[in-house]
């Protein structure tokens, strides 16, 4: 099986050294509801995430994966409950220091390179790197000048990758990414969360594929109908679920 | 049936004489139909933009009454833009009244409301798509509409050629506000309806068919570049 440290294996990309743990971290979630109408759908949340970790989250269709994810981006206004980012309020000052990639990527009508000059001149980010820099990173370099939306959708989400990563975030979420990717394309974003990873980004994933999670995972959220089951790190979880839901689900079996 | 041969045959000579009277005519109906074209755009782009992209209270009435617009009765704007220029208005003093600039004034508030309702149709849809984008992005409403005006441009291009159509086929306002003076501010339209009136429909349906070609050429190159555009996957 691989492990991430295997999954990095271009020498380019591992050449960034770790970077200090940002100051977002730890992030605080205390009591967090979000409700459509009546019907509550996801249910007093309490959570620490800590820098340095990629954190997966799990669970089956409908558990409030993405919801979670949203809220704790800031995408959407929780019903009740805080959330607190290295004690600092989830504002746009902290939104602007996190990234999002979403399952199907939103692309601008414009070149590969004009995507990331769109972030860069957003967030002042040209001082960090240049977009020759960014599209090496995510293997896109000579596809620089074609249009975004002629890319493959393996090329796709890894410039979606490479726009969230051009500011280098302090968070990045990633909302099944590699869902509709082949072997190969979902090899080509894992190299890019280790990168990120490495280079002291913190990563917050949910997928559906467990091999991934296994992968990449330092430690598992297993969330169900709206709430989390279990937080643990990523081998215990996988040795010794402690939730029968969560069992059922490493074993393949259907969870109601 | 004998006037449509005779109208062919007299369109197929006027363009190739290139007569000096017909080269004004269109020249002018060109001018006046781009000039308005160019501040309607100015104008109802950014009101689409904002509306497409904005939600606030009363916007669905806003659309509805945008969209309404679209059909403004011609001779009724010509009139209020007459009663507004003419010398005992309020703008009178101006001494605008059947110059060409009139007739520009005119054709602009007609296809202003059609070039907002449309590019805000455009706008909104670009707008639904990239949303979400924008708002993890935390991009600035400015550099939103900014944003969203550059990726639309092909499809603001066909809203603009709407309005150009609009413009350059339009009669009722320009005969009231330009009083259809050879030389200053007879188009090709008022110019059809003279040569009706007189009587001359040879002529008249030869000056249509030139008009008609004129925005067949315009509408082709548009849709080239449309085409084009979206084979490359810009639109």
């Amino acid at each position: 099986m691989l492990e991430r440290a295997q999954i990095l294996d271009r020498p380019a990309l591992a050449a960034g050294a770790r970077e200090e743990p940002s100051a977002l971290l730890p992030c605080e979630v205390r009591g967090l509801c979000f409700k459509a109408g009546d019907k509550q759908l996801i249910g007093n949340i309490d959570l620490t995430l800590v820098a340095g970790q990629v954190t997966i989250i799990l669970g089956p269709n409908g558990s409030g994966k993405t919801l979670l994810v949203r809220l704790l981006h800031g995408m959407i206004e929780p019903s009740s409950g805080e959330i607190s980012w290295g004690g600092m309020p989830l504002d746009e000052a902290t939104r602007k220091r996190q990234a999002m990639v979403f399952q199907s990527p939103v692309l601008l009508r414009r070149s590969v390179a004009a995507n990331i000059e769109f972030v860069l001149n957003l967030h002042d980010g040209s001082k960090l790197q240049t977009v020759e820099e960014i599209l090496h990173m995510a293997g896109l370099d000579d596809k620089a000048s074609q249009p975004a939306r002629l890319l493959s959708g393996g090329e796709r989400q890894r410039l979606a990758m490479a726009r969230a990563l051009a500011t280098r975030p302090d968070i990045l979420f990633l909302d099944e990414p590699t869902a509709s990717l082949d072997p190969a394309s979902t090899l080509a974003i894992e190299n890019i969360v280790s990168l990120a990873c490495d280079r002291g980004t913190k990563i917050i994933f949910i997928t559906h594929d467990i091999g991934q999670a296994r992968r990449l995972g330092d430690e598992v959220i297993f969330m169900h109908h709206g709430h989390i089951l279990e937080q643990s790190p990523a081998k215990r979880f996988f040795d010794s679920p402690s939730s029968t839901q969560a069992q059922d689900y490493l074993a393949g079996r259907i969870v109601l | 049936m004998q006037n449509f041969a005779e109208a062919f045959t007299l369109a197929f000579d006027l363009m190739l004489s290139a007569d000096d009277d017909l080269l004004e005519i269109i020249g002018l109906s060109l001018r006046v139909s781009l000039m308005a074209m160019a501040i309607s755009t100015l104008i109802g782009l950014p009101i689409g933009a904002v509306i497409g992209m904005s939600r606030f209270r009363g916007r669905g009435a806003t659309i509805i009454l945008l969209n309404a617009l679209m059909g403004l009765p011609p001779v009724v704007v010509g009139l209020c833009v007459y009663l507004m220029l003419s010398r005992a208005g309020p703008m009178g003093w101006m001494g605008l009244l059947y110059t060409p600039t009139a007739m520009i004034i005119a054709q602009s508030i007609l296809i202003t409301p059609i070039i907002a309702a449309l590019s805000r149709q455009v706008i909104e849809d670009l707008h639904n798509e990239y949303a979400e984008q924008f708002r993890s992005l935390c991009v600035p409403p400015g550099s939103a509409i900014a944003a969203l005006l550059w990726d639309a441009r092909y499809g603001l291009l066909t809203v603009a050629l709407a309005g150009f159509g609009r413009a350059v086929a339009e009669v009722g306002a320009v005969i009231i506000v330009g009083g259809n003076i050879e030389h200053l501010t007879r188009v090709m339209t008022t110019a059809i309806a003279l040569e009706t009136s007189k009587g001359d429909l040879a002529l008249a349906l030869a000056l249509g068919i030139v008009l008609l070609s004129i925005a067949l050429l315009v509408n082709a190159a548009v849709m080239g570049l449309r085409m084009t555009a979206t084979r490359f996957s810009y639109a």
